[in-house]
């Protein structure tokens, strides 16, 4: 337990927002008053409609929040599903190359030469991971990755004729599949087909047989799993799923379990996706820029979005931009992608090189099974006892006996410093606390959060339930936030 | 457990209820089981009115603050009320789940479908052997 007057205290600041520091119209040294900015006159105004704080205290402002927030910097962040690992400064640096930094889209192709080759490279790096033959790197986010991939599964099928009312209109995936999967496949145009999981937390594969026919097009599958579980039966699946003429679809959000051991292709995958930010440890933003690129294999070549990175050492210049290609599904994205983001990503890749990336694999592995090792009598985790990157462990014991929820565990880590993992997903799992430490957490680190996690399955519910004591804030009022959101500062002056 | 379970319903495994209200139209929610499993509930997604569903059609979609949740066609139907309510208020269907917290008001395609699904006493023994 930890000692709430000498351990874990969070930083807490009664920090106003930047509107209300506002001090109003301040004379700019910029542009000072009287002086000609050459703007025409009706296209200029007094208020900018942006607070104006003096700044030394935007600086506080901002360190102040920094202080109260809490990130992978600071310490074990076991965030289930989103693979929270360590961003090294060194991809950061990288990515503040003036020469990368400055390079404008529309430059010609002659003067970025340098950018394409580290894109192209890192194209021909993806498609080695991935095991099959081409890769895209336009796509913004693992999810419009899933998209791209759908589309161009439309058009490979409409291409052949193959298209129609009953024919190829089906996208079947599995109950335990991201939500943007089947959210992916129905703005693609499909029609989607939900099948159950089995007892084992895998695809079923009788549910899958009874799924699949001429009318479908794709099945959608996470491997390992949501359970993080990996398909046993995954060469079989693929086999099935060819025997009917459909392509299998490889989501990369687990790609942290397999990567550099083994690879979509070698399952017998047609197209996968990857969530860099994830994998290849690019920052998880809220909402900020990602990249999802897209691998395929050379029969779906000719549908990946334009324009393709090409590479031709006779040719001058000796990269290029090909934008006619005329099954393309089209552009996807403006320019060449979040190409910030994709540099971090090569530098994660050439950092550790192909053994780097494996070992890994293997201590992301080795560290999910070693926490649910230890902590599986107190919060076992359905499924078999072999686990991948990530488990689904289960508070459901201590919620009958005690009633403590996963909630309520959750909230408690946080006065140990430690992030919350995932909760009530996937909801195959009743008072789920789904965990991932990744290959980031040292083995002290390890110990020090399975330490908190039995901890709290021994302490009174009393401390538990009212946690957390330690932080900034304690309980949110999370349902009234949910039905009455208030998300401008408009609205919040307004209340 | 203690649930509240009326005897003038019928019950789906889904956790459904569906009140016979006469003349071909029945009343459609959610149990006080459903309610007490999905925990305070933030949003619902009402059908339109006139929509047709065939039994098991997901209809609706009931939000809490830790899951999202389909809500199932107890029998074949067309809606012809929906309880507008809920868009202000989602919190009815956590309070009076068999009466403020009413979802849908159809017209039954076969009335005589309502007979096949379980009465208080079945589904009482449903959500026991479920818990």
């Amino acid at each position: 337990m930890p000692d709430e007057d000498r351990g874990f205290r969070q930083a807490y600041w009664d920090e106003p927002t930047l509107f209300d520091l506002d001090e109003g119209p301040q004379p700019s040294d910029q542009f000072p008053e009287g002086a000609d900015h050459g703007l025409p006159e009706d296209l200029t105004r007094e208020d900018a409609g942006v607070p104006t704080v003096m700044r030394s205290r935007v600086t506080r402002h901002f360190t102040r929040l920094a202080q109260m927030t809490y990130g992978v910097d600071t310490g074990t962040y076991p965030l289930g599903s989103c693979t929270m690992k360590y961003n090294a400064k060194a991809a950061e640096l990288l990515a503040q190359d003036e020469g990368l930094l400055h390079a404008h889209p529309l430059q010609r192709e002659e003067d970025v030469q340098g950018i394409l080759e580290l894109l192209y490279d890192l194209g021909d790096r993806l498609r080695e991971i991935a095991g099959l033959d081409a890769v895209t790197l336009q796509p913004a986010a693992g999810a419009q990755g899933e998209f791209v991939a759908m589309r161009m599964v439309r058009a490979y099928f409409e291409d052949r004729g193959e298209l129609g009312e009953d024919s190829r209109c089906e996208v079947v995936i599995p109950d335990s599949a991201h939500g943007t999967n089947p959210a992916s496949a129905a703005m693609a145009g499909f029609d989607v087909l939900e099948i159950p999981s089995g007892d084992d937390g895998c695809v079923d594969l009788s549910a899958l047989e009874d799924a699949l026919s001429e009318r479908t097009a794709a099945f959608m599958l996470t491997n390992p799993n949501t359970l993080g579980l990996f398909e046993q039966n995954v060469e079989k699946i693929a086999e099935m799923v060819h025997d009917v003429g459909a392509k299998l679809y490889y989501d990369g959000a687990n790609l942290n379990a397999i990567l550099g051991v083994t690879s979509p292709g070698a399952m017998g995958f047609d197209l996968a996706h990857f969530n860099v930010h994830k994998t290849f440890a690019t920052p998880h933003g809220g909402g900020g820029p990602g990249a999802g690129p897209v691998a395929c294999t050379d029969e779906l070549e000719p549908y990946l979005p334009v324009p393709r990175i090409t590479r031709d050492p006779e040719a001058e210049p000796e990269h290029r931009l090909d934008w006619e290609r005329e099954d393309s599904i089209g552009a996807v994205r403006g320019f060449h992608g979040n190409v910030g983001v994709l540099v971090r990503a090569a530098a994660y890749i050439l950092m550790h090189g192909s053994d780097g990336l494996a070992d890994n694999t293997r201590r992301a592995v080795a560290n999910a099974n070693y926490v649910h090792q230890r902590i599986k009598d107190a919060y076992p985790a359905p499924g078999g006892d072999l686990k991948k990157h990530e488990f689904v462990a289960s508070a459901a014991d201590l919620e009958e006996t005690k009633g403590i929820t996963a909630k309520d565990v959750a909230k408690r880590l946080l006065d140990h410093g430690i992030h919350a993992p995932q909760t009530y997903w996937p909801m195959v799992v009743d008072e789920a606390l789904m965990i991932e430490p990744t290959e980031t957490e040292s083995r002290e680190e390890l110990d020090a959060f399975v330490d908190a996690l039995l901890s709290i399955a021994d302490e009174d519910p009393e401390t538990v339930t009212s946690a957390p004591h330690t932080t900034a804030l304690s309980r949110v009022d999370d349902v009234g936030a949910a039905r009455n959101p208030i998300l401008t500062w408009d609205q919040a002056n307004d209340e | 457990m203690g649930f509240d379970t009326p005897e003038d319903v019928r019950y789906t495994e889904e956790h459904e209820w569906i009140k016979d209200e006469g003349d071909g139209e029945a009343r459609i929610g959610i149990t006080d089981f459903a309610q007490d499993q999905l925990t305070d509930v933030v949003y619902v997604d009402l059908p339109f009115t006139e929509e047709e569903f065939d039994q098991g059609d997901a209809m609706m979609v009931v939000e809490s603050v830790k899951s999202v949740s389909d809500v199932y066609a107890p029998v074949d139907c067309t809606v012809t009320d929906i309880n507008e309510e809920l868009e202000t208020a989602p919190e009815l269907v956590n309070e009076d789940p068999y009466g403020d917290g009413w979802m849908a008001l159809v017209e039954l395609d076969d009335p005589s479908q309502l007979d096949e699904l379980m009465d208080a006493e079945d589904y009482r023994e449903f959500t026991e052997n479920e818990a």
